[in-house]
């Protein structure tokens, strides 16, 4: 086997699970692109009155640890309230799936970010969220411990590849400890990219490394 | 390997020839004597002379002048290394500017990246959308301060035989010394060093059904090359250390085995994959030229399927591939020869490198075109790109 994944990831690699196109869903939402090498479509159909999951598909466009996630968080939301879905994190995926590759458990959290991402969709159309908040540093921090550093398969915030983080005037900062040089830092650059920039009230994110000119 | 695998990876490495294990075996047991020893005793001059044999066989296969300008390695990645820091040693203090191209080996990029660092100056040339270095820009880089340009024959992933006689004019013009690394290509495109001006040949054993661990540079006599490995005086006093001499039998054995023949087949089984996978499979896109192509290379982007999943769906059908998926590569990077040729990140995300030997049939190669189409069709099916657009 060329990357070293369980027979489960395989199994669901294979045959994976709730795949598709929904024409009449209740939400949808797509994470990354075809640029960073994967991106997922997932839709829900909600019960209104329960809050629970009815029925969910997802397409990807990845690779087999993106598609085994996706069957696997599908298979676990179906049947779910929203909220107890929302707290389907990559780690019960993972598990679950029998262990991911360090390496390749960005991939995991790009298809379990979507299912997230479709019940924020969710709530946002039937106006069960509240006032868009401001982004702060805490905001910043939540969304970084997304990031992964793929050597070792955990979040760039808990291993403090994250020296310090600054949000002024609609600017973000991120100071990361890394040189430019590190084998990841193109890939770790984009993905704080990829959070941050979305962000309502975001103009522009800055990832400052540790041999960049400082002003 | 398995019964029944469709190995298609060749441009990595490829299976010995069974003809070439049975002519280094004696090596082994029985004709063991150290070769520098012919001052000695007599079974290191019978080695000695095994070794002289292998050596003038590989220099007449490279239109050496003589055999001491081939100097056996461990192979390409040694070559290389050897040819660019053997050069910057040598010219230290005098010259010290390099020039390469963005799409070289491994071995060569990180070799110069290193020389870098030690503050050599180093010019990467561009390519374009095919991977044909630019001919203007490697004219217009040389200076006088350049002590060598290293450029390769052709390219491991897409396939791309570069103009060799018109990249070793430019440079020889301009009195600089000229290295190319020919692992791909020795054997299957013609390079006579009789004719091209080339400086410093890297070429290795394990691409044309040879031994892993054996390969030389050919330098030409006169090249102020310093020595590589110092510990005696073996190799022309320019690699010290015991001569493996199995692996040099068996590399001159691997090159008397090939032939325009088998070159003329692994063509027209590149020609069938091509023709077949593009013919059958709608948004396919052929990365590399059509001509002036490795005959053994395949190299093919399919739209809206990553890369990394197509392999896994054809390894678990039996068929060895490649992809230059960044979720297949260790730093998480797109293929870098895909990118210089200024192809998107999706295209990089979606190639499938088909590499070829003589021992792959037509009846592979259209198992191949089938269980690709397969793959494909499923992975499209499940993607959500792609649908929309008519």
């Amino acid at each position: 086997m060329p990357i070293p994944y369980s027979e489960k990831v395989i199994e669901h690699f294979k045959n994976p699970r709730n795949v598709g196109r929904m024409e009449d869903y209740d939400a949808k939402a797509t994470e990354g692109s075809p640029a960073c090498g994967d991106m997922v479509t997932l839709y829900l159909k909600v019960d209104e009155a329960t809050k629970t999951i009815q029925d969910i598909k997802f397409e990807s466009y990845g690779c087999a640890s993106n598609i085994a996630t996706g069957s696997i968080i599908t298979e676990l939301a179906k049947g779910k309230t929203l909220d107890e879905a929302r707290k389907i994190n990559w780690k019960a995926a993972a598990e679950e799936l029998g262990g991911l590759p360090a390496v390749k458990v960005h991939c995991s959290v790009l298809a379990v970010d979507t299912l997230r991402a479709a019940i924020r969709n969710y709530e946002e159309r039937h106006g069960l969220v509240a006032d868009r908040e401001p982004t702060t540093v805490e905001v910043v921090e939540k969304r970084l411990r997304h990031v992964m550093n793929p050597l070792t398969g955990l979040d760039i915030v808990k291993t403090h590849v994250v020296k310090q983080m600054d949000v002024s005037n609609g600017v973000v900062t991120v100071w990361v400890d890394l040189t430019r040089d590190h084998q990841f830092a193109n890939n770790i650059e984009q993905e704080i990219r990829e959070r941050l920039e979305p962000l309502w009230d975001v103009a522009e994110v800055r990832v400052i490394f540790n041999d960049d000119e400082q002003e | 390997m398995q019964d029944g695998i469709i190995y298609m990876d060749n441009a990595a490495t490829t299976r010995v020839d069974p003809a070439v294990v049975e002519a280094m075996l004696p090596f082994f047991t029985e004709k063991y004597a150290v070769a520098s020893s012919q001052f000695s005793h007599s079974p290191g001059i019978e080695v000695r002379e095994a070794l002289d044999a292998a050596r003038a066989t590989i220099a007449q296969a490279l239109g050496a002048a003589k055999p001491e300008e081939v100097i056996f390695t461990s192979g390409e990645t040694e070559s290389n290394n050897w040819a660019l820091k053997g050069m910057a040693r040598a010219f230290r203090g005098k010259k010290n500017h390099l020039i390469i191209s963005k799409i070289e080996s491994r071995s060569v990029l990180d070799t110069a990246q290193a020389l870098e660092k030690e503050g050599v100056r180093v010019t990467y040339l561009d390519v374009d959308g095919e991977g044909f270095v630019d001919l203007e820009q490697l004219r217009a880089s040389i200076t006088d301060d350049t002590f060598l340009v290293s450029i390769q024959h052709a390219n491991e992933e897409v396939g791309t035989i570069q103009d060799i006689d018109a990249i070793a004019a430019i440079v020889k013009e301009r009195g600089v010394a000229f290295h190319t690394d020919a692992s791909q290509t020795f054997t299957k495109v013609p390079l006579n060093l009789a004719e091209t001006p080339a400086d410093l040949v890297t070429i290795t054993a394990h691409l044309i059904h040879g031994p892993k661990g054996i390969g030389a540079l050919y330098v030409r006599e006169g090249t102020p090359i310093a020595k590589w490995m110092h510990g005696g005086f073996m190799e022309f006093n320019l690699r010290g250390g015991v001569e493996n001499v199995p692996g040099a039998v068996g590399f001159a054995k691997a090159v008397e085995l090939t032939s325009a023949t088998q070159v003329e087949y692994m063509s027209s089984l590149r020609d069938r994959l091509i023709d077949g996978i593009m013919a059958r499979i709608p948004k396919s896109e052929l990365n590399g030229p059509r001509y002036r192509r490795l005959p053994n290379n395949v190299n093919i982007s399919f739209h809206y399927a990553e890369g990394e999943s197509t392999l896994l769906h054809l390894d678990m059908m039996g068929i060895a591939v490649v992809t230059g998926s960044a979720c297949f590569s260790r730093s998480l990077e797109p293929s870098y020869v895909l990118m210089a040729m200024g192809k998107t990140h999706e295209i990089a995300h979606g190639s499938i490198r088909y590499s070829l030997s003589r021992y792959n049939t037509a009846e592979e190669v259209d198992r191949v075109i089938e269980a690709t189409a397969e793959v494909i069709e499923t992975l499209r099916r499940i993607s959500p790109l792609g649908k929309d657009e008519k």
